[in-house]
């Protein structure tokens, strides 16, 4: 078990990491999401060891990691660059936290084979690292992290650079690796998709603070906070006052149980059901054909709603629409 | 965050300034010292402050006509040389053919090769018993046809490789616009090359402008360049003051050479986006082959046949082909102070010595200016680049002039590869750096995040690429060395020859023994130097490639 106290990074003036607390479980797989520059990369570097901390301690299984080098500590970093080694071919890459076990050469042999198998690059062996297209790169890196079975796994960004549907093809080919090998991973991203599709449990970071952290459900449902709810994909998120058990936002009103007084609420998109006996009316603004259905945005007053239909609509047509209010989520702003 | 090299911290900082102090010192006393000297001469007589020297220079019409000579045949033998040159980039650029890597690796031969053998192959080729059949020994054209010998392959390699990435989409956009294949040409395809070409045509510029041996050896008297007329004067006449006015005169000129030529380079990074494509593409008609096969023939003509008759003619005797010339390298040549093959084991050795020297001091260098910041760094690359923008003609003579107080040194035979290094650590630092700059601090990272201990990384990672740096720089350091004669000329005694002042003396000489001498002398060079440089193009590009 891998546990982070209080980790604080400053760099001048700035918190890279400001007191962030994480715990990693045996087998747990956590993706950190988070935009550019929120301190993941500084929260990964610095439980491996490759950056010093201000304030804070890295424990595993309760031994406190201050004065191990990162060479000494036993996790696989893969770096969003791959960092391969360029004078060295696929099995000079992979083998090399084994030779720095002093791994026999049989055992090796059989090792590289047993991970480029397990990666889909059997055979790869005597190949040269800049023959490789990006996405075998990734996976000789991916093998040169799991070759020495390392105790947590360390990720960084590691799909960042490839296109869109090779990114969605190797997460789920990694998700399943590592279930299979049952490793303990913290994996950052900045994507959600990526995240919720690895992860037992995601992290949110914004500004060198961990703000949020629970199963993709819990953040799902729950998202709590305006932040946590804008990297989740939210967008329509409004202003509502609630008053004698119903939410008031100036163009509509529904039941709530929220306690009176000024709120942020969250109208997600299954909260919308678009209907010609609807009692709102929006103006659409622009409409996407995806899997059979329309995923219409459309305007009420000054926030952009967005709902399905099976009918087609134009920009600039009027939209009828009711809300579930048991859909709509409150949030801290 | 760090950790390259442990060890002990004293320890550790005596090797920091040892890398700096040693490269500075060598530089100091074996370039700077030297260069001063030929600036002091220059401007002094009898010891005080005088611009005699310069002012004699500027009063006296046959230095004049040495200064216009200079200057006009540099800018023929470049307008010349890119001419030639254009259609062979056109055809390596968008054309793929068999034997293309072969076709782009050997036209580098000429431009490896020392001048002094470009001179005697061309003695050979032009010479009244030359297949040409006329004698053209001692006129222009020979020194301007050696000259597009030796630069040639510069600009083709240089304009290929840029018009290769150039978009035909453009051409074929002026095409679709309307214009005939002369004006795309004229119009489009050259405005977009300029940068190439300006950039090929500074450094042939450069080259013809610090000729020596090539207009030594086929200029005869009539025709002096800069570096000839300093030689002259220094070791013929031993007027240094003029001597020490003309290097002046040609240091400005060199000085301003490359100050444009890297403002060029400058700007060609920003000029505009390639097209990551390659653009070459099969022959498809009639017309594009034969365009292909007559370029290869020019190459074949223009390139072959000067080296093609040199070796013939170190075979070949007045009845009928022989191995004389070979087997009488160990007996002395009437009117030479040693046999041939005293010049053979000097060069040899001196190549080994001036490799060593090289090596050692470049890579101190490179170490500094690659993982080092700031000032420093920069301060150091521009040091270490100032013997690229000083003939080795004015090092030779700078050499002569520091050199004989209060030690001899010009008697010890050791001077000769010391001025040898001073010409090859640009190029071992050139090729050290951008490799050790590849050796990302992200590789150190991942090797330590896979278990290995500092001194592990070191090894495991800085080592294997620097030592592949090392071997290219090594392979340089030796063919210059090989090679070298402007710096030589001055420094070599007739009882202590290298292979290039050997030759050339023996060129001097009358009679077809030393002529025959010469060629087989000439012959071993070309193999030697050829040799040394395939054996770098192999090792740098394999693997390599990629950084």
């Amino acid at each position: 078990m891998l546990q982070g106290l209080r980790l604080t990074v400053t760099f001048g003036d700035t918190y890279a990491l400001d007191a962030v607390n994480l715990t990693v479980h045996d087998s747990e797989i956590v993706a950190v999401m988070g935009p550019s520059g929120c301190g993941k990369t500084t929260l990964l570097r610095s439980l491996a060891g490759l950056q010093n901390l201000d304030i804070g301690t890295v424990t595993w299984n309760g031994r406190n990691l201050r004065n191990v080098p990162p060479h000494e500590r036993g996790f696989g970093f893969m770096f969003q660059d791959y960092a391969l080694f360029p004078h060295l071919s696929v099995a000079g890459n992979v083998q090399f936290g084994l030779r720095m076990q002093d791994v026999d050469w049989v055992r090796r042999e059989e090792r590289v084979a047993h991970v480029l198998d397990i990666v889909g690059l059997a055979g790869y062996q005597k190949r040269l690292v800049h023959e490789l297209s990006g996405g075998e790169q990734q996976r000789v890196a991916l093998a040169r992290t799991l070759a020495p079975s390392p105790r947590l796994i360390l990720l960084d960004e590691p799909i960042g650079a490839l296109d869109r549907s090779l990114r969605e093809h190797l997460t789920a080919e990694m998700k399943a690796i590592f279930s299979e090998l049952s490793v303990t991973a913290i994996y950052v991203t900045h994507d959600r998709d990526e995240a919720f599709a690895i992860a037992d449990t995601v992290a949110v970071m914004d500004s060198g603070r961990l703000i949020r952290k629970g199963t993709p459900q819990d953040l799902w449902a729950d998202p709590r906070n305006e932040f946590v709810a804008r990297m989740l994909g939210f967008t329509a998120i409004v202003d509502a006052k609630v008053l004698e058990g119903a939410a008031d936002l100036g163009w509509t009103r529904f039941e709530s149980a929220l306690p009176p007084g000024e709120h942020r609420l969250v109208i997600p998109p299954h909260a919308v059901t678009v209907a010609s006996d609807g009692p709102n009316t929006g103006t659409v603004s622009g409409a996407t054909f995806r899997s059979g259905e329309y995923t219409v945005r459309f305007r009420v007053d000054d926030v952009e709603l967005t709902g399905t239909s099976r009918r087609r609509f134009e920009i600039g047509d009027d939209i009828s629409f009711h809300i579930n209010p048991d859909s709509v989520l409150s949030v801290e702003s | 965050m760090d950790q390259r090299v442990d060890g002990h911290p004293a320890l550790r900082r005596v090797g920091k300034i040892a890398l700096v102090a040693i490269p500075v010192a060598f530089l100091a006393y074996f370039f700077v010292y030297p260069l001063l000297s030929v600036l002091a001469t220059g401007f002094t007589a009898d010891g005080r402050l005088d611009f005699g020297p310069i002012d004699s220079v500027f009063r006296r019409p046959a230095l004049l006509d040495v200064a216009w000579f200079t200057l006009w045949q540099a800018t023929a033998s470049t307008i010349l040389t890119v001419v030639a040159a254009l259609p062979a980039a056109h055809v390596l650029a968008r054309y793929e053919f068999r034997g293309k890597r072969f076709v782009r690796a050997a036209i580098v031969v000429p431009f490896v090769l020392p001048t002094v053998v470009v001179g005697s192959a061309f003695l050979a080729l032009l010479g009244p018993s030359g297949p040409v059949g006329i004698d053209l020994r001692h006129t222009i054209w020979a020194i301007l046809l050696a000259h597009v010998f030796f630069n040639y392959s510069i600009v083709v390699r240089t304009v290929s490789t840029y018009w290769e990435r150039l978009d035909p989409a453009l051409e074929e956009a002026g095409a679709m616009l309307g214009a005939t294949r002369f004006r795309v040409f004229w119009r489009v395809t050259l405005p977009l090359l300029r940068p190439a070409l300006a950039s090929a045509a500074s450094l042939v510029f450069l080259f013809t402008f610090t000729s020596f041996g090539i207009i030594l050896i086929l200029g005869g008297l009539q025709y002096s360049t800069l570096d000839v007329e300093i030689w002259r004067q220094a070791t013929g006449l031993l007027d240094f003051n003029v001597a020490a006015a003309l290097a002046l005169l040609q240091i400005i000129g060199i000085t301003l050479i490359l100050f444009l030529y890297s403002r060029y380079q400058e700007r060609r990074s920003v000029e505009f986006e390639h097209s990551v494509a390659a653009a070459a593409k099969p022959m498809q008609s009639r017309r594009e082959r034969l365009t292909v096969l007559a370029n290869l023939l020019f190459m074949l003509l223009l390139l072959g046949t000067p080296l093609f008759v040199l070796i013939d003619r170190s075979f070949r005797s007045a009845n009928g082909y022989t191995l004389a010339a070979y087997r009488n390298l160990n007996e002395r040549v009437a009117g030479m102070a040693a046999p041939a093959t005293t010049a053979i084991w000097n060069s040899a050795r001196f190549a080994v010595v001036a490799t060593l020297l090289a090596v050692a001091i470049g890579l101190a260098a490179a170490t500094v200016i690659a993982y080092r910041r700031g000032w420093l760094s920069r301060s150091f690359d521009a040091l270490l680049m100032l013997p690229l923008g000083t003939s080795a003609v004015t090092l030779g003579f700078g050499f002569l002039l520091a050199f004989d107080a209060p030690i001899d040194l010009r008697t010890s035979i050791w001077i000769i590869p010391i001025a040898h290094s001073m010409v090859a650590i640009p190029f071992v630092v050139r090729t050290a750096v951008p490799v050790m700059r590849s050796v990302r601090h992200r590789l150190r990272e991942a090797a330590a995040m896979l278990g290995a201990p500092p001194n592990r990384v070191w090894r495991e990672i800085d080592l294997p690429l620097v030592t592949r740096a090392a071997l290219i720089g090594a392979g340089f350091a030796f063919a210059v060395s090989l090679g070298e004669f402007g710096a030589t000329s001055f420094l070599a005694l007739p009882s202590n020859p290298t292979l290039p002042t050997a030759i050339f003396r023996l060129l001097g000489r009358p009679g077809t023994e030393s002529f025959s001498s010469a060629m087989a002398l000439s012959t071993i060079l070309m193999v030697a130097t050829t040799v040394t440089i395939f054996a770098i193009e192999r090792s740098r590009t394999e693997g390599l490639g990629d950084f």
